[in-house]
């Protein structure tokens, strides 16, 4: 099983483009997610779903995190897109359109039966929850903490927007329950929390700022659908160098006095404190225990 | 036949251009003494009215017969007016076996591949050749041989006579009374008339066609009214707004731009970048960009480049005007922003060909370039590059200043995406060589990036800057591993094209492509 550090960023790619998934992975983002879904034509669903098969078994992704967002349980698709994907080991599954527990169950039966099918040890196959619903939001802990399976949970910004009767705009200001909600249960399960993508690809400042704020919220990554949104969002993830500087301070501070509270420049520098240098640390990709 | 030093078996002499010398290396070659070759004198009366009223009368009076060489530049690219309607009046007057010598041909000059045919046209010398015309050439339906130079070897090969002018027309956006011209005081500029100086200084008469003649005289001129034989106003010259094309394009295509961003790291690591360092991009999306990227670099590290050269796009203006760039020489403009920019702004200095890339004047700016960035068609595992002929053998592109920078700059860097179109770009042999292996540095693909082994020097610091190298061979296997290896091309042996290299010894032939 690949070890995934960093979820900052997952490329979306159209499953039935095969120029995009011959180069989708050379672009930087931490993931990516080859899509079934909604960027594919109903007319197209076993094209893509053939060519995704196919760059799954022949294409080399690197150390990259690879998902694919398949067809919803309610759709003709579903079935015949799990028993293609599942046997080609991707890294996850996204399951769109999950509003609650008995959601993720009659997933997570189909999936099992699949992998049986196949000699997969049951549980192998990952899956990362979409949350695109208002009821899928008030169920968001429920959801993420149902199933051993699942890594990340994720918020699907355009469904849920439809579904609020709201407008999606750049500020974000109509999601930002909605995403807090998520964050603060994907931290409560123990599993990453995912941001929807940011439309206007044009928009880089927009896109900065909306990543700045899923960042304070807690969210360990975003959803892009153009490589070009690759670089700022991570930007926005990458600790800066004061950043890292500090945090190396704390680390060294705190092994003064192992496990109890030190001072450092006046300020008091307790557990919580060296916890976020070490969150600090590793997205910048640097161990703490090198320090 | 003779294997010259890139491998290529070059004739000892070919039918319309006599004796040929095999390219021997890129610095390997001293002509013996050569003169320069001018235009005629001519002394006219005081009171003469150089204004004629139509081509035709032009044509006329230049006393252009059969067998003769005409010039023309491509400033315009893409929105020329002026070529085909030329050549469609010269057909009209009966005019035959012409030797076509334009700095370049585009896309629009595709209309004239009936005159090619019907042999009003039998000679091209030129930088590129694309589409309808490419193809012809490339199944051997033009006459002679076609001559493809670099820019810089165009304006050798005028100064010393090898393409000697009879006529030369040329588009003029900003032109007065007397004949003076500039590409930029015009409600239709294509900025630089770089390419045309050379043109009017040499031949052995000069056309001014313009669609617009003022009655003020202009102050910045290109291309002094001495010069100038006759003036023709036309409705059209040409459109500004096609000058841009996917290739002088400002992109935002994510390779391109991948490409342009690992480009400009690398150049940000290498010892070349500093205070006052200067470079050149050339045409294609991606090696454009590579400003943008660069831009990035510079204000980090509080660094200006004491000029850059060459085609010049708005990413090269926005550093200008940032004063991020001190010098823009401008040999061509890729849009509309370069030609006000070169109109307005002192510090954008127009160039000609020779000062920009002849090899044989006393030291032409591209050899005080620290650093190209190139595009390519094709790369091969000697770091030859072809940016010619296509993946099917056919000619569609442009020579231009390719071997010319990569000769004169401290660092060549060649990009490109390692397939287009399932098609790889790294091959043991490329089809047509345009640039020697011994001229490039780095090749850089978004799967890797190689280096010269003869510039082990460069390999710690593209570390540096977090790349890993691959040695070329390795690239190109890990890149056929996706779309395997392509079926070779089939050529007869009729020779349908010359490649010269810029110092005008042959660097390569290119076949015509078997049925």
């Amino acid at each position: 099983m690949k070890k995934i550090e960093k979820r900052r960023s997952q490329l979306y790619v159209p499953g039935n483009s095969p120029s995009m998934l011959q180069n989708c992975m050379v672009f930087g983002a931490d993931g990516v997610l080859l899509d079934l879904e909604d960027s594919v034509s109903i007319y197209q669903k076993d094209s893509a779903r053939f060519l995704v098969s196919q760059a799954l078994s022949f294409l080399n992704f690197g150390d990259i995190e690879v998902v694919v967002r398949i067809n919803a349980i309610d759709t003709p698709f579903c079935k015949d897109d799990l028993e293609a994907i599942i046997p080609l080991k991707p890294d996850a599954i996204r399951l769109p359109k999950t509003s609650s527990v008995e959601d993720i169950i009659n997933y997570e039966n189909l999936i099992s039966q699949i992998e049986e099918k196949n000699n997969i040890p049951i549980g192998t196959t990952k899956i990362v929850p979409m949350l695109e619903t208002a009821i899928a939001i008030e169920n968001a802990y429920d959801i993420a903490k149902s199933s051993k399976r699942i890594v990340a949970i994720t918020i699907g910004g355009e469904d849920l927007t439809a579904d609020l009767k709201v407008t999606r705009t750049r500020e974000g200001q109509e999601l930002y329950w909605a995403r807090a909600k998520v964050a603060l249960a994907a931290s409560a399960a123990k599993v990453a929390a995912l941001d929807t993508v940011y439309s206007d690809v044009n928009d880089d400042e927009g896109l900065r700022k909306d990543t700045q704020t899923i960042k304070e919220l807690g969210f360990d990554g975003k959803a892009c659908i153009n490589p070009r949104q690759i670089q700022i969002i991570h930007e926005v993830f990458n600790p800066t160098p004061q950043e890292i500087e500090k945090a190396i301070e704390i680390i060294k501070a705190s092994r003064q006095n192992e496990g109890g509270v030190v001072s450092l420049n006046g300020k008091m520098i307790d557990y919580p404190v060296v916890k976020r240098a070490e969150i600090t640390l590793s997205r910048a990709g640097i161990n703490p225990s090198d320090i | 036949m003779h294997k010259n030093a890139v491998g290529r078996y070059i004739p000892e002499s070919i039918k319309g251009y006599g004796q040929l010398k095999p390219f021997m290396g890129s610095d390997s070659y001293n002509p013996e003494q050569i003169n320069k070759q001018g235009g005629i004198i001519k002394r006219y009366s005081s009171d003469r009215n150089k204004v004629l009223s139509s081509i035709e009368e032009a044509i006329k009076a230049t006393g252009l017969k059969d067998g003769m060489t005409i010039s023309f530049h491509h400033h315009f690219r893409n929105g020329d007016m002026v070529l085909v309607p030329v050549i469609e009046a010269i057909a009209r007057m009966g005019i035959k076996n012409l030797t076509l010598a334009p700095s370049s041909l585009t896309e629009p000059h595709d209309v004239i591949a009936p005159y090619v045919k019907d042999k009003v046209i039998t000679k091209i010398i030129t930088s590129g050749l694309r589409k309808k015309l490419g193809e012809m050439a490339s199944n051997g339906e033009i006459e002679y041989p076609v001559l493809f130079h670099s820019h810089g070897g165009r304006a050798r090969r005028i100064e010393e006579g090898s393409t000697k002018i009879d006529v030369a027309f040329i588009a003029a956006p900003g032109c007065d009374f007397m004949g003076n011209i500039n590409g930029t005081d015009s409600i239709t500029p294509c900025g630089s008339l770089g390419y045309s100086h050379i043109d009017a200084k040499y031949a052995n008469y000069v056309v001014a066609i313009t669609n617009d003649i003022k009655q003020t005289p202009l102050t910045r001129i290109s291309i002094p009214h001495y010069l100038v034989d006759y003036i023709v106003k036309v409705d059209n010259i040409g459109d500004p707004k096609k000058i841009g094309t996917a290739a002088t394009r400002i992109t935002t295509n994510p390779m391109d731009l991948l490409l342009a961003r690992i480009s400009a790291d690398i150049i940000a690591a290498s010892p070349y970048f500093k205070d006052g360092f200067s470079f050149q991009t050339g045409s294609g999306g991606a090696a454009l960009a590579t400003t943008k990227f660069l831009k990035e670099h510079m204000l980090k590290r509080n660094i200006k480049a004491r000029f850059a050269t060459g085609g010049i796009t708005s990413y090269q203006v926005e550093l200008l005007k940032e004063g991020l760039i001190q010098t823009l020489y401008d040999v061509q403009s890729f849009d509309l922003n370069a030609s006000l920019s070169m109109r307005d702004n002192p510090n954008h200095v127009e160039m000609d060909s020779s000062f920009y890339a002849n090899p044989f004047n006393t030291g032409p700016i591209v050899n005080y370039l620290d650093v190209v960035i190139l595009s390519a068609l094709e790369v091969d595992t000697k770091f030859n590059v072809n940016v010619v002929t296509g993946s099917n053998g056919i000619i569609r592109e442009a020579s231009g200043g390719h071997c010319d920078t990569a000769y004169g700059a401290k660092l060549t860097i060649v990009i490109a995406p390692s397939f287009r179109s399932r098609i790889p770009i790294i091959v043991d042999d490329v089809t047509t060589v345009i640039t020697p292996g011994e001229d490039v540095d780095i090749l850089v693909t978004e799967r890797g990036i190689a280096v010269n082994p003869k510039r082990n020097d460069i390999k710690d610091w593209i570390k540096d800057a977090g790349y890993p190298v691959y040695d070329i061979n390795d690239l190109k296997n890990n890149i056929e591993k996706i779309t395997g290896k392509p079926q070779p091309i089939k050529f007869t042996d009729e020779i349908v094209a010359l490649v010269e290299y810029r110092d005008g010894t042959i660097i390569d032939t290119i076949r015509k492509i078997a049925k």
